[in-house]
């Protein structure tokens, strides 16, 4: 684009957000997207025109994956890289798509067509191996399916006429219209059940008062169901109670833990009663301004949601007054966010909501007391949000029934792996990892990693553990590995993500893990000791202790669970050193460097090669 | 908010105005506590974590930690300066800290606070070396981010004492770096008079003015004068490894 029109293009990106700073992931959004990159001029132009400097806008453009600061094709073609991915064939898919395209993950085509880029988590671990390519997904790729695409792409096909299969329910819809499948195995009483009745719990909580809402939430032992478990109806109670003029309501649409899919699954299904929790949360805390904080691997949803969003206005379900209640009025946007597991966390969220990068805040002051625009602010999961809608729809004491005692209600798990049947199982909480493995039909299991990267890697003498706060606590995500596979690849595997995703804030989170993975590495190239281990132990216990947030809190349990689940996989990678020798020290590799600048090789070290010439 | 509390550090009362930082009132009372992304006269954010301290079995940050009544702060442990050792060693191995060559070396804050916790050798950790290219492009003043702790006292010195947002955060996780605000820092109005690029400021040799090296002889420099913690009321050793 010449100069002239790239600035009047930007000019109005900023205009379309009212110049407004705290819209500038939205901004970028728009930048990106019709620029195809973010690079410094224009950085500098957005920073003038909305009052920051152009240092702000490149700190947000570095930090969210989606963004780029240099051009990229037309056509952004984002390959799932997790570990599921990779069990089922990933390094056959790179080969084929890098032939195709010409191009290695990273790169961009010289005819600036194609750009092919490595993601995590796309939340499609049930059909891997999978891709985004633009917004569209590709879920189930074979190398067969990757040349197809490829080519069809290549005669100038639009992406989303590439694949005209549709999957199942609201996904073969006109406005998703996409090829992902829902794959719910198992529907229980609470979310997936059809005896939903529809605004019946809104309903009843406009007949009660807020306080009396906020009752009965504590009273049905809801926790989040991000992962955490924080008392829901605790956590609405605080933020009613801090004083301020206004108060939000959001909701994090953001899973980004590994394995993880199950708010895709609501986002396509259960979307109305979603909003409806939000709407009840809001009438209980007194706020009239929502945000959907929705992850961008997602956005293929987003006209299916702003359509929801668009009926509810219609039928006085959003906007003023609604259901007749006078004086209570709520709306909701949407916020894209653009690729950063971090924003799971609710302060880091919030602050992308305010178009910051997503850095975890300083707390205290925690979000319910100064979050969202420094107002009080709860921020709960999709899952805890369709909770609350039934909730008042069958009460606090039906709920409380269901699952266990510290952990009530169901939970959805998001099945991956090793096994025939992955998708989505809702089951009370409370149920044995055994039996859920027997339902999706997993056999030869040998690992199990429950919560995602964060959670607990557990094995055949563990299954009969329960899944539920008293016991494996955990965000939904179950990833199943049989007896050939590698555990210390899956947890190199997982400590890259990690560092991937790490804000970089605090010293312990950035460059710890950093560490660990050097480590681990080094056990898996069998150049490892016993010291080696304690090393690998101290450095998990000195992150874990330090760091800022929850990210650095839980990156090193993949080695202190593995160490502590699998010891004998780690003894048979070690080996004692000889006396006096550091056995990962290579002679060669550390030669390499002088010979390069020196021009010569070794007289002694390579005594075979002077013999030659 | 006149209201005084009293709570204790190490076993050693503290009386102070409510309000404060745990950082804050030792300070008041003379107790040192080693910090290197804190500054005074600059808004706390708590990412180096040197400044660590223990309450109700809980590690935070004491420079964002508000002291409350009736508090039990652990600060000099055993335990507590050994994670202190481990974070400074991991702000040492994660750049390029050649102290024998670096401008900094005597008045380099992450030197003075690796003396104070006794911290003299290589350690266990890799070196991740590396290698950003050297911004020099400004008359007087250089840039040589391989130094640099990310500890942001210069994006908000710039900010809040220059007005002038010169530096800001780019990049994440390990990536994460100070960035300039322009394509290099010829291109921004950077001054040599900046509070940003007051000697004190870049706790490393990160930013160094041109022209300004090896001013003070090894015996004299900032930190051979006065090391670190040695103000405090109570003596305190940050001990050495054992």
């Amino acid at each position: 684009m010449e100069e002239k029109k790239r600035r009047l293009f930007v000019k109005q990106s900023c205009e379309k957000f009212k110049n407004s700073r705290f819209r500038l992931l939205d901004i970028l959004w728009e930048i990106q997207n019709g620029l195809g990159g973010i690079e410094g001029p224009v950085m500098e132009q957005v920073g003038k025109l909305i009052g920051v400097s152009r240092v702000h806008v490149e700190g947000l453009v570095t930090f969210y994956a989606f963004f780029s600061d240099r051009i990229l094709g037309k056509i952004i073609i984002r390959l799932c890289d997790d570990i599921v991915d990779q069990f089922f064939g990933l390094d056959k898919i790179i080969e084929v798509f890098s032939e195709e395209l010409g191009i290695k993950p990273g790169q961009t085509s010289l005819d600036g067509r194609f750009s092919f880029e490595l993601t995590p988590s796309i939340g499609m671990s049930d059909q891997a191996p999978a891709a985004l390519i633009n917004d569209v997904v590709f879920p189930k790729l074979t190398p067969g399916s990757v040349k197809k695409i490829i080519r069809q792409l290549k005669e100038g096909v639009p992406v989303f006429k590439v694949d005209d299969t549709c999957g199942d329910g609201n996904n073969a819809s006109a406005l998703i219209h996409s090829s992902v499948m829902n794959n719910i195995r198992h529907t229980g009483k609470v979310i997936l059940s059809d005896s939903f009745l529809p605004e019946k719990g809104l309903e009843r909580c406009l007949n009660l008062n807020p306080a009396e809402v906020i009752k009965e939430m504590k009273d049905s032992g809801l926790r989040g169901g991000g992962g955490a478990g924080f008392p829901s109806g605790l956590k609405w109670e605080l933020a009613r109670k801090a004083e301020a003029e206004k108060r939000h309501v959001i909701c994090n649409a953001d899973e980004g833990e590994l394995g993880t899919f199950k708010d895709r699954v609501l986002l396509t299904e259960r979307a109305p009663m979603m909003v409806e929790g939000m709407t009840i949360a809001a009438y209980a805390i007194g706020s009239s301004e929502g945000i959907i904080y929705l992850r961008a691997e997602y956005a293929y949803l987003r006209p299916w949601l702003e359509n929801i969003l668009e009926k509810r206005r219609d039928t006085n379900l959003l906007g003023k007054d609604i259901l007749g209640k006078t004086g209570f009025h709520f709306d909701i946007r949407i916020q894209l966010g653009a690729g950063a597991y971090i924003c799971g966390e609710e302060s880091a969220l919030i602050c992308s909501c305010e178009g910051l990068r997503g850095e975890p805040r300083i707390r205290p002051p925690f979000p319910v007391e100064k979050g969202y625009m420094g107002q009080p602010t709860i921020v709960n999961n999709v899952e805890t949000f369709c909770c609350a809608a039934r909730i008042f729809e069958k009460g606090f004491d039906w709920f409380s029934n269901i699952g266990t005692d510290k952990s009530a209600g169901t939970k959805l798990l998001s099945v991956s792996g090793d096994c025939k049947k992955t998708g989505i199982y809702e089951l009370a909480y409370g149920t044995a990892v055994a039996d859920l493995l027997e339902m999706a039909e997993a056999h030869d299991t040998a690992i199990v990693q429950i919560g995602g990267a964060s959670g607990e890697m557990i094995g055949r003498i563990d299954f009969n553990r329960k899944i539920c706060f008293e016991d494996l606590a955990t965000s939904g995500s179950v990833m199943v590995f049989n007896s050939q596979r590698n555990v210390l690849k899956i947890v190199d595997s997982f400590l890259k993500f990690f560092i991937d995703e790490s804000c970089g804030y605090c010293t312990p989170c950035r460059v710890g893990n950093v560490f660990l993975r050097e480590r681990i590495q080094k056990v898996m190239h069998g150049d490892a000791n016993h010291s080696d281990l304690d090393y690998l132990r101290q450095l998990s216990n000195l992150i874990i202790k330090t760091s800022r947030c929850g990210l650095g809190n839980a990156s090193p349990k993949p080695v202190l669970s593995s160490l502590e689940h699998f010891p004998i996989v780690y003894a048979s990678h070690l080996h004692e050193p000889r006396e006096g020798l550091q056995r990962q020290f290579n002679i060669q590799k550390a030669l390499e460097e002088s010979r390069r600048i020196a021009k010569r090789r070794s007289m002694i070290y390579d005594p075979v090669y002077y013999d030659t010439n | 908010m006149n209201a005084t509390i009293k709570f204790r550090i190490d076993g050693t009362q503290v009386v102070t105005k409510a309000g404060l930082t745990i950082m804050k009132a030792a300070d008041n009372a003379g107790i040192y506590i080693p910090r290197l992304c804190d500054e005074k006269g600059l808004e706390p954010q708590g990412s180096c974590r040197i400044c660590i301290v223990k309450i109700g079995g809980q590690i935070v940050a004491s420079c964002t930690q508000p002291a409350e009544d009736g508090l039990e702060v652990e600060n000099d442990t055993p335990e507590i300066r050994n994670y202190r050792r481990d974070l400074v060693k991991m702000l040492y191995h994660e750049g390029n800290h050649l102290c024998p060559i670096c401008e900094a070396s005597g008045r380099c804050e992450l030197q003075a606070v690796s003396y104070y916790l006794g911290i003299f050798q290589p350690t266990k950790y890799p070196y991740l070396q590396p290698d950003r290219p050297v911004d020099a492009s400004h008359r007087d003043i250089l840039l040589n981010t391989n130094r640099c702790i990310r500890c942001g006292r210069c994006i908000r010195a710039s900010k809040t004492l220059d007005g002038k947002n010169l530096f800001g955060y780019i990049g994440r996780g390990i990536h994460k770096q100070v960035g300039v605000n322009g394509e290099n820092l010829a291109n921004t109005d950077a001054k040599v008079g900046d509070a940003a690029m007051a000697l004190e400021t870049c706790p490393v040799g990160c930013i160094i003015q041109k022209r300004q090296g090896f001013f003070a002889p090894i015996g004299k420099r900032r930190f051979d004068l006065k090391p670190l913690g040695t103000n405090s009321v109570k003596q305190q050793k940050g001990g050495s490894e054992q």
